[in-house]
């Protein structure tokens, strides 16, 4: 089923006694259909409603291809500060809110999360329903856009989001900063996160020691604070290639196994040398470390599934459970899916 | 409150299971919880409760929960819609004495904080590390932790770094169904649906926050704050639409009209350019030479804005000056009139020169004065609308003018509040945002956390979905009999 509108969408939901909404497939594993299960795709319904560049806000479809976006806001000089990730592999608006994923660009000025300010949803009776508004600042009723990010699909399936956008820098610069270990990596980044800089993203490597730092700001401030950075710490600045290539790696997993499990786990800074010795206790594991040290991200190779994990987290790609490690689990979680979807059309958390 | 045991034998069991000391007995205290910043309204609890741990919260909601008695959290009390307002014959549970800091951790830049731990004593605590909290509303001071997250407060600063919502990385509360929950963690990450995002906001319909783990930011290095005065209000409105629209990311974008100009004057010796009706405060934030770059850019927008004059604070005690002036509005103000309401709408920021226009002539049919005073960055206005309770009809044309000025901010696709909550004065509001089903919607929600609809009733939702009020009087709270004027 790819329904073309939102109205469509609604009634394909109540058509089917059990939905998954799929988008691209990016994140294989949300996207896996269990059986007696119809998957309802949002692949038709694509397009940008409204965009106000002078307002620094848009309306879209939920199966608009991120890359579609880019280019619109881009036209514009504004961009979706924190970087949604696999864009290029085509990645849809709603599939990054369902999987709530950031890329690196997250570090200063927050993730999906901080910029989705609206959704039109179809809830689990079929009815088609609005949350939140559409301007940069509302509190009337609950925060329910910001609910269905990472929701997976348990709760809705979104046909329309309104998000606020940024000015896109007017230059960016990369540096690849190298410390001894990783207990020198945590140094660094918090040395890095807790300057003067106003970094735009922080991220590190697990392979090797590495710190990487992206700085955006018009071009006749960049050249003194790389100076600084680089007179301060061991490293180089990547040329514009380089850096460019670095950033499409790391937004698109491009490090990652192809056709391998991919995880996300939540860490804080001080847990990265432990994420690090976990990462390399699993045979052909690669790894990278996102958001300062907030996220560790996992690929092992097909067919060999992520070991038990410490730290709470979501599988993207890859056969085992949704969610890994330890699991909060609350009355409240499950009146709350009982409201959305009493009929149970949607799955349920724990699926 | 039918249903509910009578107040003298609330207190008696509350006394009993927490210990004399935990409530507030006296006449003369209980008075002080009657009303909240929204002064016009007042009700009298049967019972104050003071806990003096977590424990003790959690006791008495589940005490409440199971003897069907409605309770309302309070921390400052500085609500501007009604927030705080007790319901009559229920429970206030004051979270003040929760007021501890439990942990600071400048190498993970976050803090944990019980809720009654005042919103300008985490920045204190944070600022030997270079540390501060950013979201700063004018109530700073006073307001609390906890009540901010109930409303997802906001503030001057909440242009480039969000409201409450985008700082709070976990917390810990005690549902009206007497269940404790945690939401998030210690991580700036997260996985599963944001249940934490839909905590923040709840204005306390959903149960008390007992604990919340706060990100702490570097305080920016350099700071470039200039004050720019205008012939006319919607002068400045277009210039804020200039400099959101040129691509630049101030902290703030602030706008202070004369009626605030005089009020501040009086109140704070402040001082603005002379013939202007208002006056446009913009802060640029980040590391020097990124400030010094931006400036050049900001200059050359408010040259051809048209001020009457511009004027760039020259050094830290300039600045302040201007924040003070700034920050001191709302409570001068206060002082012109014997009686104000604010208000908090949203609109569209290309739209603020307009609106702003017609908030003018509107106040000036009512034979109103109004006094505006908002965070111009981010469209949300507070027009402070001034009456006098002593006026048979005073507060009720000042509520006409408010529901105007809300009307025209969702016509505009805005919203009926930005920072200050729906509460019990804009609940009869709501509807014009949300239809029927979106309400029910948001019901739902509700009950999915209060099934007994015991936690704060008569907030948020017009008048007849609270399931704790019956209309019998005036005003819908008036006619139940659960509020009195003052
Ligand atoms: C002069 C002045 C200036 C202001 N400026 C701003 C501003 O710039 N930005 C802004 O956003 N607001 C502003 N406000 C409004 C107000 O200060 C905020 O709404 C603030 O967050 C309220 O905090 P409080 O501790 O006083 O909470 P209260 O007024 O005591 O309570 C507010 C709400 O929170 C609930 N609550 C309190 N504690 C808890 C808890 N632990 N758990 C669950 N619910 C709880 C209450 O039930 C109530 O519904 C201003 C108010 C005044 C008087």
């Amino acid at each position: 089923m790819s329904p073309t509108t939102p109205e469509e969408l609604a009634a394909a939901v109540r058509a089917l006694p059990r939905v998954l909404p799929v988008g691209a497939g990016t994140k294989a594993r949300l996207a896996a259909v269990a059986p007696g299960v119809t998957p309802v795709s949002t692949r038709a319904l694509r397009g940008i409603v409204e965009y106000e560049p002078d307002e620094f806000t848009f309306t879209a479809r939920a199966g608009t291809p991120l890359a579609e976006l880019a280019a619109v806001l881009a036209e514009r000089g504004q961009y979706l500060p924190f970087d949604p990730p696999l864009a290029t592999a085509g990645a849809t608006l709603g599939g990054t809110v369902a999987a709530g994923l950031s890329g690196p660009g997250r570090w200063r000025f927050g993730g999906v999360r901080d910029f989705i300010l609206g959704a039109r949803f179809v809830d689990g009776e079929g009815r088609l329903l609005r949350v939140g508004g559409k301007v940069v600042k509302n509190a009337a009723g609950f925060d329910l856009p910001k609910f269905f990010v990472g929701s997976a699909g348990c709760c809705g399936v979104l046909a329309e989001l309104t998000f606020k956008v940024f000015p896109r820098p007017a230059a960016t610069r990369t540096l690849r900063l190298t410390a001894r270990d990783a207990a020198d990596q945590v140094r660094l980044l918090r040395v890095c996160a807790g300057g003067r800089w106003e970094l735009d993203a922080l991220e590190a490597a697990v392979d090797e020691p590495a710190v990487f730092v992206r700085l955006g700001a018009e071009e006749a401030a960049l050249g003194p604070l790389v100076a600084e950075l680089l007179g301060r710490f061991p490293g180089r600045e990547l040329v514009t290639a380089e850096a460019a290539e670095l950033w499409t790696t790391v937004t698109g997993f491009g490090w990652a196994h192809p056709g391998g499990a991919l995880a996300k786990v939540l860490l804080t800074s001080g847990e990265v040398p432990a994420f690090v010795t976990w990462v390399r206790a699993q045979a052909g594991a690669r790894a990278w470390i996102g958001a300062g040290g907030n996220a560790g991200y996992v690929s092992l190779p097909p067919a060999r599934p992520v070991a038990v994990s410490p730290w709470a987290g979501a599988l993207l790609r890859g056969n085992g459970p949704r969610w890994l490690g330890p699991r909060r689990t609350a009355a409240v979680m499950a009146a709350v899916k009982r409201a959305l979807d009493p009929a149970g059309r949607f799955p349920d958390f724990e699926d | 409150m039918s249903g509910s045991p009578d107040p003298a034998r609330i207190r008696a069991e509350l006394a009993a299971l927490l210990g004399p000391s935990s409530l507030l007995a006296d006449e003369a205290p209980l008075a002080a919880y009657e009303s909240d910043g929204l002064t016009a309204f007042a009700a009298r609890p049967a019972a104050v409760i003071a806990p003096r741990t977590a424990d003790e919260v959690i006791a008495t909601v589940r005490w409440c929960h199971r003897h069907g008695v409605p309770f309302v959290a309070r921390g400052s009390g500085t609500s501007l819609s009604g927030g705080a307002l007790p319901v009559s014959g229920g429970i206030v549970i004051t979270l003040n004495r929760l007021n501890r800091i439990l942990r600071l951790d400048p190498a993970e830049r976050i803090a944990v904080v019980e809720p009654g731990v005042v919103n300008l004593a985490v920045t204190q605590a944070a600022q030997p590390h270079g540390l501060h909290y950013a979201p700063d509303p004018s109530s700073q001071p006073v307001c609390t932790i906890g009540g901010n997250v109930a409303f997802n407060a906001g503030g001057a600063h909440c242009l480039k770094y969000g409201m409450t919502s985008n700082h709070v990385l976990g917390l810990k509360a005690v549902l009206a169904t007497g269940e404790v929950v945690e939401f998030g963690g210690a991580s700036r990450e997260q996985v599963g649906p944001d249940w934490m995002g839909l905590f923040v906001g709840n204005e306390g319909l959903f149960g008390i926050a007992l604990e919340v783990t706060l990100q702490l930011l570097p305080r920016a290095e350099c700071f470039h704050t200039v004050l720019a005065g205008y012939a006319t209000l919607e002068q400045a409105g277009d210039a804020v639409a200039a400099v959101i629209a040129s691509g630049l990311l101030p902290g703030a974008i602030e706008i202070m009209e004369q009626l605030a100009l005089q009020a501040a004057t009086a109140a704070v010796h402040a001082e603005y350019p002379p013939g202007c009706e208002a006056v446009l405060i913009v802060e640029l934030e980040g590391p020097r030479e990124v400030v010094a770059a931006d400036r050049l850019r900001l200059d050359a927008i408010l040259a051809a804005s048209r001020p009457v004059e511009v004027r760039p604070a020259r050094d830290g005690a300039e600045r302040l000056a201007i924040w003070k002036g700034r920050k001191s509005a709302f409570s001068a103000v206060g002082r012109l009139s014997p009686d104000f309401i604010v208000q908090d709408g949203v609109v569209p920021r290309r739209r603020l020169g307009e609106a702003l226009r017609r908030i003018q002539a509107w106040s000036r049919e009512a034979g109103l004065r109004c006094a505006n005073v908002f965070h111009a960055g981010d469209g949300n206005l507070h027009p402070l609308i001034l009456y006098d309770g002593r006026e048979p009809d005073g507060l009720r044309r000042a509520e006409e003018l408010a529901g105007r000025i809300l009307r025209m901010c969702v016509e505009m696709g805005g919203s009926i509040t930005g920072e200050h909550g729906v509460g019990v004065e804009k609940r009869d509001y709501l509807p014009i945002m949300f239809p029927p089903e979106e309400l029910d919607l948001l019901r739902r929600v509700r009950a999915a956390f209060d099934p007994a609809g015991i936690a704060n009733p008569g907030k948020m939702f017009p008048a007849g979905a609270a399931p704790a009020l019956t209309h019998t009087g005036l005003h819908p709270l008036e006619r139940a009999g659960v509020i009195a004027r003052e």
